[in-house]
């Protein structure tokens, strides 16, 4: 059995300690960390904004990406740490909620910890990534409750 | 030379020199066909001898001045500064990304308009990027932030935007007296800035961080923060006595460069290529073309466009079309096109279209149709930044920011008078 751990920044811990009571003995873990275009992009563009200096060298888009490279691995680490089992990491790069469904394929869970306004109740407790996520994973789904949150 | 002539070859020229800038083709310097161009126009008197000196008069001792200030960001950074501000806010925002957003929210206000945009974008992003990730909080509100106050917090100092240092030549102010009426604009447009993104963020934000405390306590870089300071009281100074400001971001830069140099953390070649040189003779060659288009007939063209006096529908409107231009052909040319039909009403009316060229850009992704547009033909990065979340971003942002800053610049003008 494989079971998929969506790790995100915030709410990672939640979904770890989740797939450690509920995920089989013997099943294989994967963490999962996906890396939106959104950061690197934004600093690419800003950059693109500077009409006239724009140096390859200087645009801050490819060093945030390799930022981000480092601190999804480092993020991966800490949380196969946490894990304390054998498991296997995965990291994407790509749009955040379709990349998760694609890496669920074939999987017999996924894990994901709710992702959306946490001070109040109704429907936004999902944020549109992890609504996207509920709704389109091909496999079954483990929803849980991040740590809570301050003034909560 | 046939007039209309002249003006369809100033305008194509226009259109190459921007386009090139755009596309870059073979990574070309932009001043590869810029220089060229301004020199056939000079060449076939498609502008006036007279005026291209008067324009290079006026445009040299500004992009000097903006070259002063590169060096100095730069050897700021060398100095460490940059990355004792990352350690400051790791340390002081542990586990709370709101906290974290406020830091970012004021450092890259102040960062924009005392080192200029290019610091905030080319050295603060990606350290604010780096501070985030230490927190193990979501990057993505605190550096649209980043990008985001490059362009909106560029309003308060004619050092902060290259648009800035054009219209300050242009408006005949002081350098305390422009800070002072667009210190209220500045105040009103981060203030939006951080109410929308505040909300458009919350889950994000919601998701918490790392609270464990990160890291030793940095180190101060004590003397880049001095000469930083000295740097704007020496503004100031100077603004006082009657001499221009730029030998204040001048005398600062050499004060760190030499520091620089004899610690052996810089080599003046270094040092020579933070000022971006053939960047400078871009500026004097777009600076040429747009006032031979300028000459041979959209004055007379943008005259209709561009309302009169300093009444507040009169200074938004300026600041919309501002804005408009901006999006469409960026804000530099943006604002070379505006200056000379503005600067008659006074300098309320210049100020309206700085609000509208620094506030504007963050409606479109770069800033900047043409480059919106290049960028989604050329693809060369393989993952592409989310264009419907950044433009629903820019939505909430820009218009709320450019009203309410308008009106901050009216109110400013009326109580410390035009």
């Amino acid at each position: 059995m494989t079971v998929i751990v969506w790790i995100a920044e915030g709410t990672w811990p939640a979904c770890v300690d989740a797939a450690r009571r509920h995920a089989p003995a013997g099943s294989g873990i994967v963490l999962l960390h996906v890396s939106g275009p959104g950061a690197p992009g934004a600093a690419h563009g800003a950059y693109a904004g500077l009409l006239g200096r724009a140096r390859p060298a200087r645009d801050p888009g490819p060093r945030v990406a390799s930022l981000a490279a480092a601190a999804a691995a480092e993020l991966l680490a800490a949380a196969a740490e946490r894990l304390g089992r054998p498991c296997g990491t995965v990291e994407r790069v790509g749009r955040v909620e379709r990349e998760v469904v694609a890496a669920a394929e074939g999987a017999e869970l996924l894990v994901l910890a709710r992702d959306g306004d946490r001070g109040h109740l109704g429907p936004r407790g999902l944020g549109p990534a992890g609504r996207f996520v509920v709704d389109h994973a091909p496999c079954p789904v483990l929803l849980v409750r991040p740590e809570p949150v301050s003034g909560q | 030379m046939n007039s209309s002539f002249a003006e369809l070859l100033s305008v194509g020229l226009l259109v190459l020199v921007l386009g090139c800038a755009v596309v870059r083709p073979w990574g070309w310097p932009e001043a590869v066909v810029a220089v060229p161009a301004a020199g056939v126009l000079v060449a076939t008197g498609a502008i006036a001898p007279a005026h291209a000196r008067a324009e290079a008069a006026q445009l040299g001792p500004v992009i000097g001045f903006l070259a002063a200030v590169l060096v100095l960001a730069q050897l700021c950074d060398d100095e460490g500064l940059f990355q004792a501000c990352g350690a400051w806010m790791a340390r002081s925002a542990a586990g709370r990304p709101r906290r974290l957003l406020v830091q970012v929210f004021g450092l890259a206000s102040v960062i924009t308009a005392v080192l200029s945009l290019d610091a905030t974008i080319v050295l603060l992003t990606p350290v604010v990027f780096a501070t985030a990730a230490r927190l193990g909080a979501r990057p993505k509100p605190h550096v649209y932030a980043c990008t985001h106050l490059s362009n909106t917090a560029s309003l308060l100092l004619p050092v902060s935007n290259l648009t800035n240092l054009l219209a300050f030549a242009a408006s005949g102010l002081g350098f305390v007296r422009f800070a002072g009426l667009m210190a209220l604009p500045w105040l009103v447009a981060i203030g939006v800035e951080y109410v929308v993104l505040r909300r458009f963020f919350a889950a994000d934000l919601d998701a918490g961080a790392r609270a464990e405390p990160v890291g030793e306590a940095p180190e101060l870089p004590l003397f880049a923060l001095l000469t930083v300071g000295g740097t704007l009281a020496g503004f100031v100074l100077a603004s006082a006595l009657g001499v221009d400001p730029a030998w204040a971001a001048l005398l600062g830069a050499l004060v760190l460069a030499v520091r620089a140099l004899v610690r052996r953390r810089s080599t003046p070649v270094a040092i020579v290529r933070s000022a971006a040189l053939p960047f400078l003779a871009f500026v004097l060659a777009l600076g040429i073309v747009v006032r031979a288009v300028v000459d041979n007939g959209l004055a007379t063209a943008l005259t209709h466009l561009v309302p009169g006096g300093t009444a507040l529908p009169a200074l938004l409107g300026i600041a919309v079309l501002a804005a408009v231009l901006a999006n469409v052909i960026n804000n530099l040319p943006a604002v070379l096109v505006l200056l000379p039909l503005t600067a008659p009403a006074g300098p309320g009316a210049v100020l309206a279209v700085l609000l509208g060229v620094n506030i504007g850009p963050n409606l479109t992704y770069a800033g900047s149709l043409a480059t919106l547009l290049w960028r989604r033909i050329v693809r060369e990065h393989e993952s592409e930044v989310d264009l419907g979340e950044f433009t629903r971003l820019g939505l909430l942002v820009v218009p709320a920011a450019l009203l309410l800053s308008v009106v901050a610049l009216w109110v400013s003008l009326h109580l410390l008078g035009g």
